[in-house]
């Protein structure tokens, strides 16, 4: 029996020439600028506890996949819309957190119904539902691969100019308004930015596994530094990682590319997390703050 | 004793929030260089005095004055410290980032920090005794520890106004004294105001020179020996509270076990 599983993995005699052939190329150039665009994004997903919301974006994509099927447009469009106007609502409607995670939900079950009707009423066949759902990276076109470049390079440009007041506003919101940061814009801005990124991860792992390549190699640098600068590049070559040494191995057994890609992923965060070992509260238990002498004056003891 | 203008002036002042009236009437002048306590019970509206003066909440009706200005957002002259972080932000940020982004994180583009702004933070956490763990992680902290990070984040910038939302909470009482003193020395050394919310003031009288209390929805403002009488308290608290007067100063606590049978 186990042979019989087994047999469907295998190593490709011509391996090396696959890794030659265009869609591989473009899978790679495509995958790479997802990782980039993903690997900055995750500390901040992170910092801003918008995990969920990151997850629940990609799912809001679905519909948007089958809608653009079911209407004759590019997938590409019908999930940019899906995922920036969901990301938009759940700005609007979740400004704190426990609000985020019911609005988010509430617009993720809506969404996903949606995506359901619109498969049916397109009579997508399974195989289109199912590179939504995991992803296609070896599917990128040329066209698709200009308008990853533009959305990167969006997310780059944007995120260089708001760097500094959006780390200040996902880690100390309070401290960060008071000192005249525009925290609600920046949320807003950072939605936006996270929506497109979604939209192009979702066709290279999919919306299932997406998590992979937005949260997993932040968590990974955050296990080796709290840098917010370094955190992001960290991130970024974790992601690149897991995509290049995805691909290949993929190309080496051929079988698809996402699996091999969260695996790397999952891989390296496991890695960083076993070899960092626990972290929360140990030193602090081991160091009581104890650099100051007994102070003087009249404290009354207890109350 | 000193001619700078008043550190916060509220004038005939209302606050509403989601259609109800937080509190209103409040007249009162807090000068600078007072050590303000702010009391009250949950819900009466100390944290919203907060936001009004950093200029996050307007009035409903009536003028407020600080530091000789209208509230506005962003004013550097203010340090705030508001209540603690979740430990799952403090997974991500260090001490010393927090301290920075105090001096830089309202900029836009990418910008290097500069010598002199490193220069500051440095001085800012030596001044609260936190350099030496301010390249730890906020989550690997104690209490204490944050707390003085945070009011290294409140001081980086020399603000003449410090507003303090529960830093004693839960803080043990040597970090409790150890914070005040703290508050004590900075209020001295810059002649800074200083406003702390707290719901126990026993461990903050060596340094209060004055209560805001808010008492059956109006602000009132008195020297805090005149505060710290059984009857304002037990009123104040809704609880019975006794006042113990002890050589070293003045003690207050719950008093409800005088009722409890014996």
């Amino acid at each position: 029996m186990a042979d019989d599983v087994l047999a469907g993995v295998r190593i490709q005699p011509n391996w090396l020439d696959v890794l030659r052939a265009p869609f591989l190329q473009h899978a790679l150039i495509g995958g790479s600028l997802v990782a980039i665009a993903a690997g900055l994004l995750g500390y901040f997903v992170i910092t801003r506890q918008n995990a969920f919301a990151a997850h629940a974006l990609a799912h809001i994509g679905f519909p948007g996949a089958t809608g653009a099927i079911l209407i004759g447009v590019p997938v590409t469009v019908g999930l940019a819309v899906f995922c920036v106007g969901g990301g938009l609502l759940i700005a609007l409607f979740g400004r704190r957190v426990g609000d985020r995670e019911i609005a988010t939900g509430t617009i993720l079950a809506l969404a996903t119904a949606l995506g359901v009707l619109f498969a049916s009423l397109a009579s997508a066949n399974a195989s289109t539902t199912t590179s939504v759902l995991f992803g296609n990276l070896l599917a990128i076109t040329r066209a698709q691969l200009v308008v990853y470049g533009l959305f990167t390079l969006v997310v780059v440009l944007v995120l260089a100019a708001i760097a500094r007041p959006l780390v200040f506003a996902s880690v100390d919101p309070a401290v960060a308004e008071a000192r005249g940061v525009p925290v609600r814009v920046l949320g807003v801005a950072f939605v936006v930015l996270l929506a497109l990124t979604i939209t192009m991860a979702v066709q290279v792992v999919g919306t299932l596994l997406l998590f992979a390549l937005v949260v997993t190699p932040a968590a990974t640098a955050l296990r080796l530094t709290a840098r917010p600068g370094l955190v992001a590049a960290i991130a970024v070559g974790v992601a690149l990682l897991s995509v290049w040494v995805g691909l290949v191995l993929s190309a080496v057994v051929d079988l698809p590319p996402s699996f091999f890609i969260v695996a790397v992923a999952v891989l390296l965060w496991l890695v960083a997390r076993m070899s960092t070992g626990p972290r929360r509260g140990t030193t602090a238990r081991a160091l009581p703050n104890g650099d100051h002498a007994h102070s003087h004056g009249a404290v009354p003891i207890g109350s | 004793m000193n001619h700078a203008p008043p550190a916060l002036v509220l004038d005939d002042v209302s606050v509403v929030r989601g259609g109800r009236t937080v509190w209103s009437e409040g007249t009162l002048t807090v000068a600078a260089g007072a050590v303000v306590g702010v009391i009250g019970p949950n819900g009466a509206g100390k944290t919203t005095l907060f936001q009004v003066m950093l200029g996050l909440l307007p009035v409903a009706s009536g003028r407020v004055e600080v530091l000789g200005g209208a509230p506005r957002r962003g004013n550097r002259r203010i340090g705030y410290v508001p209540q603690n972080y979740t430990a799952a932000i403090g997974e991500a940020v260090r001490g010393r980032d927090l301290v920075t982004l105090c001096l830089t994180g309202g900029r836009f583009g990418l910008r290097r920090t500069t010598a002199e702004q490193r220069a500051r933070v440095d001085r800012a956490l030596e001044r609260v005794g936190a350099a030496g763990y301010a390249d730890r992680r906020m989550a690997e902290l104690s209490g204490g520890q944050q707390q003085r990070i945070a009011i290294a984040q409140a001081i980086v910038d020399d603000a003449e106004l410090l507003l303090l939302d529960e830093p004693l909470a839960n803080l043990d009482l040597r970090n409790q004294h150890e914070v005040v003193r703290l508050l004590g020395e900075l209020r001295a050394e810059r002649n800074a105001t200083v406003m702390i919310v707290a719901h126990d003031l026993n461990p903050l009288l060596p340094v209060l020179t004055d209560a805001v209390y808010l008492l059956d929805g109006h602000p009132h403002h008195d020297p805090i020996g005149e505060v710290v009488q059984e009857g304002l308290l037990t009123h104040l608290y809704g609880t019975p509270v006794g006042v113990v007067r002890t050589a070293q100063g003045d003690l207050f606590t719950r008093a409800a076990w005088r009722d409890a049978p014996r």
